[in-house]
């Protein structure tokens, strides 16, 4: 086997293998990534995929949550401050959730309309606002310094 | 003063890291034997400087000198000693000391042991280092200087995040740097080699240690990581695709390609400018990964500080080094010329293989990572690239890279004849189709069809490294004693080699088994309830106040039986820290061989009509899931175990032609 041949193989296999990877890829680029929208480009259908699941993220409104006594099902309703979306949860909230806080949902809209969430996300740390939700704020024109949203 | 002394002696070692850099080349290059001996000593220089550096930030935090603003800002009085210290890499200034300190204990290494290497590849080897050194240097004392003053100094400091006060995660990050730095030596051997044009299989023999050592240390960094994230989390998930996860799996994956690409080198003298190519990518997957961490582009408790300037910088470097190295890369690579010639079939070609594919693997991750931030950047949206993109992508490729390792092991270099190998392999054939098909008869939806496929080559690994072994000692072939004198005189190498391969096995069987068959239970428990998970039942017994050095918190009790008998406890926490004013929750773990039972307190629903207080529980039962690490721990093993080779540590470097006569000679019987 000459020096060519080998390294034509060597490269015929390295364009199989890349082949393989580019069709693995586009193809999971395609379903396997989630969508995050904020409460007001759900509102104004700003090109959200009900039938997909997708991250949710804003302020947990006031008032609109409370702990359950009883059972584990969350309901709270999520703002930009501009426009909401009410969540059902089931399961266990981070311990730092609570209203006012920043919080990202990831989820499906069920046929019925409401929205499921599958995990709540809120960082262990109450200065923290996730950056989605800090860009959903500004883009709603109601981003105010941190102090002040408290 | 001791701060002062500190600053200055960064200052002092950045100057020595310029001549360092610059006479050590100049020499080599115009052949003046005084400008190259001026390798080692700045070496030492630098290591000596570095750790005095190092030694006051340490001396700060555990003296708790508020007056130091890094101190301040991550320290607290009532913190535990070991966190006092561990916190002294628990921000971002602290720990780019820590990386120029390993940097410089590593400069220290090759000037102590290069001892046999031609004196101008060294004294370049040592330059490049010392280049590296100047860079990081110059981005702490310019960008993230550890020992500035506060005036007036707080009395008390800000502490460190809660999350981060953990006994798995003060090491975590020590070994991750011991392994990006350590891929440094590979890159600057690269490097050094290209400016020589020259690459020989002694060169090979000289990066593995190094490469090695660094592979091993990353391996047990990224384990410490992940098991940190399982019990610290509390997801009960022990990898999350998580952006910072991925900036240390990345160099791990083409380090992985590397450590096997220089074995080629080292006995066929073939690849060579595909594993300088690979040294290259390796040490800048490792920058690229400091900067997503670093940068702040990323958001996560890593990202201890998001300052532009910083990300500038490290970004700068990194176009510098890799634009640099690859142009240089460009321009001599083609002088260096390959040697021996090998069929596709063949170890060489197994070796190609597996390192396409770590590559790619390599490729598609880092793609994922960045993909939804250049999406951001070009205004497509915001996205996030999870488990789901991963499982589709990354480990349909790595199914190729887990089944071949032990043929490629048994395969002849330059010609190999995949049938026989396969026939010798038939028991561990056998026994990995038995274990898929006993799990895949049980197998309720296309999920557990997969899972028996992953157990399969797990099984397939564990086996087909012990048969490999068995036969190259001739294991129930000729007498008993004669196996045990070639199982003595076995080279440390092939040992090192079969319980890496075996261990890939072991930490397959746990990742198949712990995401597949994971068992998760969410409800309320008062005192007294039961709550069953995969036979066992978990009776909760209440919580008790706890108070700890800088905490307060709830400690739940669950009694743990199977059949009738108790078999354990587990006491998950919830704490509560005022000086940080966040709260941390720990899992409780009870670890079995089958599977780990863990729970995790959720919130408190105070119950007034029992006069206690319910909880909700999340209890998870993770089958398999310690193999996961005791996979990693052995695999760090096997790459010691093949560190401790003969052939890395004495004697003059063998030509690839005895070392061929050995190896046939183990390989025809």
């Amino acid at each position: 086997m000459t020096r060519q041949k080998r390294r034509m193989n060597f490269i015929f296999l390295g364009v199989i293998v890349l082949g393989i990877a580019a069709a693995l890829v586009l193809n999971a680029l395609e379903d396997k990534i989630v969508f995050f929208y904020s409460p007001t480009d759900i509102a104004t259908k700003n090109g959200v995929e009900k039938s997909q699941k997708i991250r949710v993220g804003g302020l947990v409104k006031k008032g609109t949550w409370k702990k359950p006594t009883a059972g584990l099902d969350h309901n709270f309703t999520v703002t930009d401050l501009r426009h909401e979306i009410s969540i059902l949860y089931k399961g266990i909230v981070p311990d730092i959730f609570r209203e006012g806080q920043g919080v990202v949902v990831l989820g499906q809209f069920q046929p019925d309309g409401k929205f499921r969430a599958e995990e709540v996300l809120a960082k262990h740390d109450e200065k923290y606002m996730p950056p989605e939700v800090a860009e959903a704020l500004k883009n709603s024109g109601k981003w105010k310094p941190l102090e002040e949203t408290k | 003063m001791t701060a002062e002394i500190g600053h200055f002696s960064l200052i002092l070692a950045l100057v020595l890291s310029i001549f360092q850099g610059t006479i050590p080349l100049a020499g080599a290059a115009l052949n003046r034997k005084q400008w190259v001996d001026v390798a080692s000593p700045a070496a030492r220089g630098q290591f000596l400087f570095v750790t005095i550096a190092f030694l006051c930030l340490i001396y700060a935090f555990l003296t708790s000198d508020f007056s130091v603003a890094n101190v301040a800002q991550n320290s607290h009085t009532l913190k535990p000693i070991l966190y006092k210290f561990a916190g002294v890499w628990g921000n971002h200034e602290g720990s780019m000391v820590l990386w120029v300190f390993i940097l410089a204990l590593f400069g220290l290494a090759v000037a102590e042991f290069g001892n046999g290497l031609p004196p101008t590849l060294h004294a370049r080897v040592l330059a490049i280092q010392g280049l590296i050194g100047f860079a990081f240097l110059a981005f702490i004392l310019f960008t993230s200087n550890p020992f500035l003053r506060l005036d007036p100094s707080p009395i008390e400091g800000n502490g460190l995040n809660p999350v981060l006060q953990d006994p798995g995660l003060a090491f975590h990050p020590p070994f991750l740097y011991l392994g990006y730095v350590g891929f440094s030596i590979a890159f600057s051997f690269a490097v050094a080699a290209l400016i020589e044009g020259r690459v020989d299989p002694a060169w090979a023999r000289w990066i593995r240690p190094w490469t090695l050592a660094a592979w091993c240390a990353l391996t047990v960094g990224i384990a410490l990581g992940s098991w940190w994230a399982y019990y610290e989390l509390g997801w009960g998930g022990w990898w999350f695709w998580d952006p910072v996860e991925n900036a240390s799996f990345i160099p791990w994956l083409v380090g992985t390609a590397l450590l096997h690409s220089s074995i080629v080198v080292e006995k066929r003298d073939a690849l060579k400018s595909w594993t300088i190519l690979l040294a290259i990518l390796t040490f800048s997957m490792s920058l690229f990964g400091t900067f997503l961490v670093r940068s702040g582009i990323l958001t996560s408790v890593h990202t201890f500080a998001s300052d532009p300037e910083r990300g500038v910088f490290i970004l700068g470097l990194l176009v510098f080094v890799v634009g640099g190295s690859l142009t240089l890369y460009a321009i001599r690579a083609p002088m260096l010329k390959g040697g021996g010639l090998f069929a596709p079939i063949s170890r060489e070609g197994a070796l190609v293989l597996n390192n396409l594919l770590l590559t790619t693997g390599a490729a598609v991750v880092l793609l994922g990572t960045l993909y939804p931030l250049i999406l951001d950047a070009v205004g497509g949206g915001k996205i996030s690239v999870g488990p789901p993109f991963f499982n589709a992508t990354f480990v349909p490729l790595m199914v190729p890279v887990m089944l071949a390792p032990v043929v490629g092991a048994m395969l002849h270099w330059k010609r190999g004849d995949i049938g026989s190998v396969l026939g010798r392999l038939r028991i561990a054939l056998s026994i990995a189709l038995i274990g898929i098909v006993a799990t895949g008869y049980f197998a309720e939806n296309i999920k557990d069809l997969l899972a028996a496929g992953g157990i399969g080559i797990g099984v397939w690994l564990i086996f087909g490294s012990t048969v490999e072994i068995s036969e190259r000692i001739s294991l129930f072939r000729g007498t008993f004693s004669n196996s045990l004198r070639r199982f003595a005189r076995l080279p440390r190498s092939q040992w090192g080699m079969a319980i890496a391969h075996g261990a890939l096995g072991i930490m397959v069987l746990g990742i198949t088994a712990s995401s597949a068959w994971r068992v998760e239970n969410i409800q309320l428990m008062a005192p007294g309830d039961i709550a069953s998970v995969s036979g066992y039942s978990l009776k909760f017994d209440g919580t008790k106040k706890i108070i700890g050095p800088n905490y307060q918190g709830e400690r739940g009790t669950f009694i743990i039986t199977k059949d009738g008998k108790k078999i354990g406890t587990l006491n998950p926490e919830k704490r509560r820290y005022p000086s940080a004013n966040s709260e941390t929750t720990e899992a409780g773990i009870l670890t079995t061989i089958s599977g780990d039972l863990y729970a995790v307190l959720g919130d408190e629903r105070k119950n007034s009509a029992q006069g206690g207080s319910s909880w909700t529980a999340r209890i998870y039962f993770n089958p398999l899931v310690a193999w996961i690490w005791i996979g990693a721990i052995f695999m760090a093993a096997g790459g010691i175990i093949s560190l401790t080779d003969r052939r890395h540590r004495i004697g003059p470097p063998k030509t690839a032609r005895s070392l061929n006569k050995n190896n046939s000679k183990i390989s025809i019987v």
